[in-house]
């Protein structure tokens, strides 16, 4: 099963994409998949790419989330890259933090099938999707402001030196690390063992990051990483995320900014009312396409 | 302040967080220096050698509200787990079942009372203050229901041993006091439990988001908190030489002031098991001290009270 049936489809897919291009309008490219149930065709029409077997590390196939009655998401099918950020849009409300919890595992889906790396996954826990090397930084950031950096960075994955039955925190391998992990990704920070919260935004942003990479994690998800920054610290953590794309990692990354996420990303997937409304590589893109997919404003645009 | 800080000392000295997390040591130094220049009994050998014996039941309950207030919640039990597990003591004495299983059945009544309080709080989602003030009282009747009201006197060489026997110049109960303190004090900062509790106990949701499971964080310091408390309770038998299901309330103030006074954050996540243990010293050197200077019993309460706002007070320059 795994990624054949969907890998198929899109190949059919490409094939009409590319019939399509020879027109200079994009109306014309014909909607690839035949069943309407599957999603609304204009939707459908701006799929760009297909699944590169090489590349890909999530593939999330037709994924849906129910809670009860209420339909949060349904039939997403997205995927990111390794090496590659990619990049989740839409309203408040149009399912992105629905569709991250299936992936990070707060949330089984109710339908659908999460790939990483090719081999299907079936997450119960965060826990569990950590050790698969899903690494997500909560908006909240789950720092303990009382903790130091370097507990924070450790916190639940403590080393620790056996005596007999008892374990003892391994305070200087632990600070030790800490300091690589944190100039691996070039964060400077005046001290590891300075308390969370004596830390500024930017800072705390950045220890948030280096400890998702930090642990031979292959995917980071990251919910409006800069919502809360100013300027200047935007901007350094900008350059992480690039870092990290840089080191190989795939990087999902949910934003309300699309500056941002026309500078940063490398391919983008807008969301609306639970639906998948579409997908662009981003140098395909512009902001005033993104904000009329994410609107629904772009039909009455075309025309 | 158990951590290094890269700042150097006179720094710290400036930074009213660092008075506030001494206030406790602060203020017994101050004590010191007053009772012994009021009072040339205060700073004798015989004096300090009862003043430790003195705090050494406060101490190991305070060690257990430690605990429990660093997650964020707090134990107004204690003092009835105590006066529980005194009286599980004295039946189980009386009925003739030897000493070691009365002393073993106090402290596992203690740690089972415990056990109750933090599954009700955690997996029942019923907040602390209501959970334990329930206990308060459940624990103390059945204390009085046990014991039929009377109190039972227990002549018992082993109690009387510990309760009196030394080892040098300090007594069995100081030595029995500072293990568990540093036994406390290592699991806080040097295990991984430790590290789980303070992080539960200053941002649940951050602990949980990490994968700790801080309902099992949470009842496992109730438990601490109920076996201390056991321990404390077998040692006050053996110091009064009687299992009373008497309340004794001044425990459970004594308890929370001592934690109050060591600048341990009443909001969790923040503290150490020496503040506490210098503030449960304090309390029991101010109600020494003031016996010492022939004031009234009657002021001791108010005294405490005093110092114990005034030190929350300070407790507000706490970053």
């Amino acid at each position: 099963m795994s990624f054949n049936e969907p890998i198929h489809r899109s190949e059919n897919h490409r094939a009409e994409n590319e019939a399509g291009n020879g027109s200079s309008h994009p109306d014309s490219i014909p909607p690839p998949f035949t069943d309407d149930d599957f999603l609304p065709s204009e939707a459908v029409r701006s799929i760009p790419a297909q699944p590169d077997r090489a590349n890909v590390l999530l593939y999330i196939d037709q994924v849906s989330k129910w809670f009860g009655n209420v339909h949060a998401i349904t039939d997403i099918t997205i995927w990111a890259n390794r090496g590659e950020i990619t990049a989740i849009v839409g309203d408040n409300g149009a399912g992105k933090s629905t569709l991250i919890k299936c992936i990070s595992g707060v949330h089984g889906p109710t339908a659908g099938q999460v790939f990483l790396d090719g081999k299907p996954v079936h997450f119960t826990s965060p826990e569990d999707a950590r050790r698969a090397g899903i690494e997500t930084v909560y908006q909240t950031l789950a720092l303990c402001n009382d903790l130091t950096i370097w507990q924070n960075l450790f916190l639940n994955r403590e080393m620790v030196n056996h005596w007999g039955p008892l374990s003892f925190l391994d305070q200087r391998a632990m600070r030790r690390r800490s300091a690589e992990m944190l100039s691996r990704l070039e964060v400077n920070i005046p001290s590891i063992n300075a308390r969370v919260r004596r830390l500024s935004g930017g800072q705390r942003q950045a220890v948030a990051i280096s400890r998702a990479a930090g642990w031979g994690s292959r995917l980071v998800i990251m919910d409006e990483p800069t919502a809360a920054l100013g300027v200047r610290e935007t901007a350094r953590v900008e350059e992480l995320i690039l870092r990290l794309r840089d080191d190989g990692l795939a990087v999902l990354l949910i934003s309300h900014n699309f500056d941002q996420v026309m500078r940063l990303s490398n391919q983008i997937w807008v969301m609306r009312s639970g639906r998948l409304v579409g997908g662009r590589r981003t140098q395909d893109t512009s902001g005033k396409e993104l904000v009329s997919m994410i609107t629904g404003a772009q039909q009455e645009e075309a025309l | 302040m158990t951590q290094a800080t890269t700042s150097p000392s006179w720094e710290r000295l400036r930074d009213p967080s660092f008075w506030a997390d001494w206030t406790a040591a602060v203020a017994l130094v101050l004590l010191i220096i007053g009772f012994s220049i009021a009072s040339p009994v205060f700073l004798t050998l015989g004096n300090i050698q009862a003043l430790l014996l003195a705090a050494a039941i406060l101490v190991v309950l305070t060690i257990g509200q430690t605990y429990v207030i660093l997650t964020g919640g707090i134990d107004l039990s204690v003092a009835s787990i105590l006066t529980l597990g005194s009286v599980v003591l004295g039946q189980a004495y009386s009925r003739g079942w030897g000493i070691g299983v009365a002393c073993l059945l106090a402290i596992v009544t203690g740690t089972l009372v415990g056990l109750i309080n933090g599954l009700v709080i955690a997996k029942g989602k019923i907040t602390d203050f209501i959970v334990t003030l329930g206990s308060l009282s459940a624990a103390s009747g059945a204390a009085l229901v046990l014991s039929n009201g009377r109190p039972v006197q227990i002549a018992d060489p082993f109690l009387l041993r510990l309760a009196t026997g030394r080892l040098g110049p300090i007594g069995y109960f100081v030595i029995l006091a500072a293990i568990v303190a540093i036994i406390a004090h290592f699991v806080l900062f040097h295990s991984r439990f430790g590290t789980h509790l303070l992080a539960t106990g200053g941002d649940t949701e951050a602990a949980r988001a990490m994968g700790i499971n801080t309902d099992r964080i949470k009842i496992t310091a109730y438990i601490i908190s109920g076996c201390l408390a056991g321990i404390a309770g077998v040692l006050l038998t053996a110091r009064v030489g009687a299992a009373e299901p008497a309340s004794n309330t001044s425990f459970l103030l004594n308890s929370v002031a001592a934690v109050v006074l060591g600048g341990v954050s009443l909001f969790g996540g923040r503290g150490t098991v020496i503040g506490p243990v210098v503030g449960a010293l304090l309390l029991t050197a101010l109600v020494n001290g003031l016996t010492l200077l022939a004031v009234s019993q009657f002021y001791q309460p108010l005294a405490v009270g005093i110092v114990v706002v005034l030190a929350a007070l300070l407790m507000r320059y706490q970053q």
